[in-house]
Formats: structure tokens, C-alpha cells, sequence
């Protein structure tokens, strides 16, 4: 399948490609690093001033939270790169 | 029918199930016996994965740390899940993309070297036998607490049943009874976690549950266990005491070495394809996370229970349980008062594990020839038991209870068996055909490593029966090392095209011997170290280590290849391909 921007040669097409994959990296990671590192260790005292029904806040970031984030994040990195994958064309079900 | 006779039936018949499953997926050629061939479904390798991942440290021994450290357990819980999402981000996708059978087969090709893939082999045994001991040990306390059956038994029977699946199936049987395995630990571990949690709370969901008010009193249950473990002495269940570094530290230690486990890796090396790998992480997460966010519950319910069961009670009435794990040493209690009664507060009961007289006592508990602490409390008890022991104190009928040896069973064999693979074909493939016996045919291959498969077992086994005390302390190595050798020299191979044969050479090796040294010189008896947080580099445990080890890679590596030779223009496009999801 060819690319959907004939402009691009091939090389620059990857290039291309691997920076919007770097780029989706670097916001996942983010959340990744703010709800476990952020929420459930540097700002767990902070957070423990919360109460939302039987648990304090910056605990359960720290024991459930973050947990059921890092489930999530996995999935839209998936969904999402298939979506990026097909716009450059270089999905494994396009061939 | 009573619990030991079901708990035979019950391991016997999920023997069964699996020696079943080897049988129907032999494997047949070298793809299979290393990565399943290539055709495991997503959501299969997802469990697989999980029934991998999740060892009898998981199932077992999870829930008592959490009941008895409470807040500083998370380290557990976000570090052995965090490393998932590394994993489906930075590592996965590409090396199934880059398509061989092995870690060490990456870490060859892409820095173009034998030292490379002999160091990375190294790294692989170490890590991976240093966590196999552990199983075995799983199997063998499993078998003897339900079982009445010795402890090497116990071990031997384990070795047997892997023995089979391994090396006659290779990946392929064990891809498949993994995900039987799983089925039957989460069930093990679910069933008892949902009855307790509407015993305490009248919440089905244990999740849930842990916030829920008491039944019939106005408090959550983490608050109540709050105010009952102030009253005792101790720290709140919800507070931690570990400092900020060490806790931030450990957990990106164990998260970037789940990343890096070898035996994790190649689970990703079985599925058809670069999407599938990361769709299989995803679902690999949401098992682990099945029994992963129950565990905080199972341990908070544990030790609710086990403080109303105990605490102020008279001996002479303890429960049947009490006695039991007394009888095998993993409660012990000593009368310091006199008054019959136990009294459980904070602080350890005794100096050291229970050294019983072979006497008995006034209310009839084993005496105990050790010294006494200052403490008030007088309970000592293993956390270890706390799952194991959990539907006895909720009083759960006879059948749960078999459930949950199997489960254990299960989890300590799937683990074992993943990491026996992971053995196997770094001896086989790594060492003989690719690095000293490049001539041998596939066949030979084959009979290599089931042969590998066998001798690895047979080391396992004898490893489990007698545990050297001094590895059985430091699991933390396994995740220390795979953090500051394996996984930054993947990472690096994947995302920093710059990073040259010299570069990654020197960072495993700086990585690894930093780590190990600072491990070994605190955990070992040898050096006399005083393992406490002001003898630590920048207070730093030795179970965080691994974390300045993994920078300390990344700078060598860096730093080295930018002043040798550039990465060669092959390896270059290599590295352009695995990038690429579609075949150029």
C-alpha cells in the first residue's frame, strides 16, 4: 500500500512515523510516571488529606489506582498506533 | 469429605489437566520448543503471560506482606505492574518484530558481538535461577502444610510434573498449561478473596470491599485496621515507614526489571504479530491485575481477622489453624505474662525464627528455647501463611481450602517452568548454536535443549530442598540485575541507534557488577555490613539498587560509544526494521 502523502519517500515516511511514535511515548509515559511515582509516592501525604469513600486518596492511588491506569494506558497505545500505523501505511494488515 | 483428602483430589486432578495438555502440544521442531511457533492467540499469551508472571511469591506471600506492611507493600503492587507498561511501550513490539527466539539473541545481532550475547546470557542465568529457588521452595511448603507430605516430597513431585510438560512440549506445552494454570490461580485465589470480603463488609467485590464500612459498625475497613494497629503499637496499616527515595527507588528497580525478566520478554516472541504483542501485554495486565488489586484487600481482611482471632484471647481456645501452622513452625507463642492469654502488639515476640524445646507448654503451645524481646507481644507468626491460612480463619468450608493449595501449586509450577524455558534455550541456542557448536542440525538443537530443560530441573530441584539462606534473601537481585543489564542495553538497542557494541559491552557489565557488589556486600554475611539505611549510598536499600545501576548503564553505554567506532551501517538498518511495524 503506498503512503497517503506520495510526497514522502519511504525514509522520510518512516522518520516520520517514528516520531509521532516517540511523541505518543513521552504523554503515555507521563501518565505512567504521575500516577504511580506522582500520586502514589512524592505526593502520597498530600493526597491522603483526600477522603473519597473508604479510602484515602494518595493510598489507593498507591495500591489501586495505578494498577487500573497502567491496564488502560497499554490499550490506547495500542488503539492508537494502529490508527498512526495506517496513516503512514505501514500496518501489517495493510500488505 | 475432609480438606486434606479434597486438597489430593484437587492437585491430582490439575496434574492431570496438565500432563494432559503436554501430550496434545508436543513440540516438534526448534520455533516450537523455543516460542510456541509464532501462533500463540493474544489473549492466550496474555494469560500465559500472567500465570508466568504471577509466582508463588505473588499468590502466596503477596497478601501477607501486604497484611503486615501495609502502605510500604505498594512498592510490590505498582512495581511488578508498572514494568508492563515499559514493556508494552518500549520493548515488546520491537522484538517481536525483530523475530528470534531468545533475549540474548537480541542483545547479539543488534550490538553485533558474542561478548555482547555471553554477557547477556550470564545476566539470564543468574536472574533466573536466583528466582527459580524460590518456586520449587513454593511447591514443597504447599505440599506439606496440605498435604502432610515432607517438604522435598513435596519438591520432587513439583519437578516431576514440570519435568514432563517442559521437556517434551518447550514453549508450546507450556504456553498451554500456563493458561490452565492461570484459570486455576485466579480461581484459587478470587473464591476465598469474594466469601471474606461479604463477610466483612457485605460487598461481593473485594476491591470495593477494602473501602466499605464494617459490617454493622459506621468505619471502612482500612480505618478500623488503622485505629486497632495504632492501639497495638503500631504504625497506621495506611502510613508508611520507609523513606521517600528508598520507596521511589524500589519500585523503579522492580518495575524496570519485570521489563527486563527474560522469561517475561519472551513470552512477547510467541504471538504472530508486532500488534498482537502489544494487545497480549494489555491483556497480560489485566489478569496480573485480577489478583494484584484483590491482594491489598486479601491482606487487609487477613489481618483484621487475625487480630480478632488472636489478640487477648486465651491460648487453650485458639483456633484449629493456630495449632496446625504451630505444628509446622510457622506461628510460634510465647507466654510472657503468664496469664494464658495472647497478647499481640508491635514488635517481634522473639530474637529470630522459633527454636521449639520439643516441650509443651501450660496451655499447651510448644515451648521455645529463644530469647525474649522487650516487646509485649507474645505471637510469632511467618506472613507467608496469610493466604494459605485465610479461608481457615474466615472459616471457609473444606473445599476452598483445597482450591487454594492448588492454586499455589499452580502458580509456583507455571512460573517455575517459564523459567526453566528461558534456561534451557540460552544453554542450547545462545551457547551451543550460535556461539561454540554453529554446525550442529536442528535436531541436535532440540535434544540440546530438552537436555538443558532436564539438568535445569534437576539444579531447581536441588536448590528448593535445600535453599541456600543466603539467595533466598535476595530475590531483589534478580530484579536488580535484569534492571541494570538487561533491559537497558534492550532499551538502548531499540531507541538509541548511536550506541555501539563497546557501549552496551561496558554498560551490562558496569550495571551488573555495581549491582551485584552492593547487594552482596550488604545482604551476604561476609562483610560484616550493617544493612541500615544510614550505611546506604544516598540511603538507597540494597532492593532499589538496581535503579542507580540501570542509570549508571545508561551512562556508561552512552559515554563509551561516543568515543569508539561508529555503529555499523548494517545494524543501523536492523535497527530501522524492527521499528517498522510491516515487513520492508
Amino acid at each position: 500500500m503506498e503512503p497517503k502523502n506520495p510526497k514522502l519517500d519511504a525514509a522520510a515516511n518512516a522518520q516520520a512515523y517514528w516520531r509521532e511514535n516517540v511523541k505518543l511515548l513521552g504523554v503515555l509515559l507521563a501518565i505512567w510516571f504521575a500516577v504511580s511515582f506522582g500520586a502514589g509516592i512524592l505526593f502520597v501525604d498530600t493526597l491522603n488529606a483526600v477522603q473519597i469513600g473508604g479510602f484515602k486518596l494518595g493510598f489507593w492511588f498507591a495500591q489501586q489506582g495505578s494498577i487500573i491506569v497502567f491496564v488502560i494506558l497499554i490499550f490506547v497505545y495500542a488503539a492508537r498506533m494502529r490508527v498512526i500505523e495506517k496513516r503512514f501505511g505501514v500496518s501489517e494488515e495493510a500488505e | 469429605m475432609d480438606a486434606q483428602l479434597l486438597t489430593t483430589i484437587f492437585v491430582g486432578l490439575s496434574f492431570a489437566l496438565y500432563i494432559g495438555i503436554a501430550i496434545w502440544s508436543r513440540a516438534g521442531s526448534t520455533s516450537e520448543f523455543y516460542v510456541a511457533g509464532g501462533h500463540v492467540h493474544p489473549i492466550a499469551n496474555g494469560m500465559a503471560t500472567a500465570a508466568d508472571w504471577m509466582s508463588a511469591a505473588s499468590f502466596i506471600s503477596m497478601a501477607g506482606i501486604i497484611a503486615f506492611a501495609g502502605y510500604d507493600a505498594s512498592v510490590y503492587l505498582m512495581g511488578w505492574t508498572g514494568g508492563y507498561v515499559l514493556l508494552a511501550l518500549l520493548l515488546a513490539p520491537y522484538l517481536r518484530k525483530f523475530g528470534q527466539f531468545t533475549v540474548p539473541d537480541f542483545i547479539g545481532e543488534r550490538y553485533y558481538s558474542k561478548t555482547a550475547r555471553i554477557v547477556a546470557v550470564i545476566c539470564l542465568i543468574v536472574v533466573s535461577f536466583t528466582y527459580i529457588a524460590g518456586q520449587m521452595r513454593g511447591v514443597g511448603v504447599v505440599f506439606s502444610r496440605f498435604l502432610e507430605m515432607p517438604i522435598e516430597w513435596g519438591v520432587i513431585t513439583g519437578m516431576g510434573v514440570v519435568f514432563f510438560y517442559a521437556v517434551l512440549g518447550g514453549m508450546k506445552g507450556i504456553t498451554y498449561t500456563q493458561v490452565a494454570q492461570y484459570c486455576v490461580l485466579i480461581f484459587a485465589y478470587l473464591v476465598p478473596a469474594v466469601f471474606i470480603s461479604i463477610l466483612i463488609t457485605g460487598n461481593p467485590i473485594p476491591q470495593l470491599g477494602l473501602g466499605s464500612n464494617v459490617t454493622g459498625e459506621t468505619v471502612s475497613v482500612l480505618e478500623k485496621l488503622d485505629g486497632a494497629l495504632i492501639d497495638l503499637g503500631f504504625t497506621a496499616f495506611t502510613a508508611g515507614s520507609k523513606s521517600t527515595i528508598d520507596v521511589f527507588a524500589i519500585t523503579l528497580a522492580l518495575m524496570v526489571g519485570t521489563a527486563g525478566l527474560p522469561h517475561v520478554i519472551v513470552r512477547f516472541f510467541t504471538v504472530p504479530k508486532v500488534s498482537d504483542a502489544r494487545k497480549s501485554a494489555g491483556y497480560a495486565l489485566v489478569f496480573i491485575a485480577l489478583l494484584y488489586t484483590t491482594a491489598p484487600a486479601v491482606g487487609a481482611f487477613a489481618r483484621l481477622n487475625f487480630i480478632d482471632s488472636v489478640n487477648e484471647k486465651p491460648y487453650a481456645e485458639a483456633p484449629g489453624w493456630v495449632k496446625s501452622w504451630e505444628d509446622i513452625g510457622l506461628i510460634a507463642w510465647t507466654d510472657k505474662n503468664s496469664d494464658g492469654v495472647v497478647q499481640y502488639a508491635s514488635g517481634g515476640a522473639i530474637e529470630g525464627p522459633p527454636d521449639y524445646t520439643g516441650e509443651r507448654g501450660a496451655s499447651g503451645e510448644r515451648l521455645l528455647a529463644n530469647v525474649k524481646t522487650a516487646s509485649r507481644n507474645e505471637i510469632f507468626v511467618d506472613q507467608d501463611i496469610m493466604v494459605l491460612a485465610n479461608p481457615e480463619i474466615a472459616a471457609l468450608p473444606a473445599w476452598v481450602i483445597a482450591l487454594v493449595a492448588a492454586g499455589g501449586v499452580a502458580a509456583a509450577l507455571s512460573t517455575a517452568a517459564g523459567l526453566l524455558l528461558v534456561i534451557s534455550s540460552a544453554i542450547s541456542h545462545d551457547l551451543l548454536k550460535r556461539t561454540f557448536r554453529p554446525q550442529i542440525t536442528e535436531k541436535t538443537e532440540l535434544m540440546a535443549a530438552r537436555g538443558a530443560a532436564a539438568a535445569a530441573i534437576l539444579v531447581a530441584g536441588y536448590l528448593g530442598i535445600n535453599p541456600p539462606g543466603f539467595v533466598a534473601q535476595v530475590v531483589a537481585l534478580a530484579f536488580g540485575l535484569a534492571a541494570a543489564s538487561l533491559f537497558p542495553a534492550i532499551l538502548m538497542g531499540i531507541f538509541f541507534k548511536g550506541v555501539n557494541r563497546e557501549g552496551a559491552v561496558a554498560g551490562m557489565i558496569a550495571g551488573l557488577v555495581f549491582t551485584l557488589s552492593y547487594i552482596v556486600y550488604f545482604k551476604s554475611p561476609w562483610f560484616g555490613a550493617v544493612n541500615t539505611a544510614d550505611q546506604w549510598l544516598f540511603g538507597i536499600s540494597p532492593e532499589g539498587i538496581g535503579a542507580v545501576g540501570m542509570a549508571l548503564n545508561f551512562v556508561v553505554a552512552l559515554t563509551v560509544a561516543r568515543f569508539t567506532s561508529a555503529t555499523p551501517a548494517e545494524v543501523r538498518a536492523m535497527v530501522d526494521d524492527i521499528r517498522m511495524p510491516a515487513a520492508r
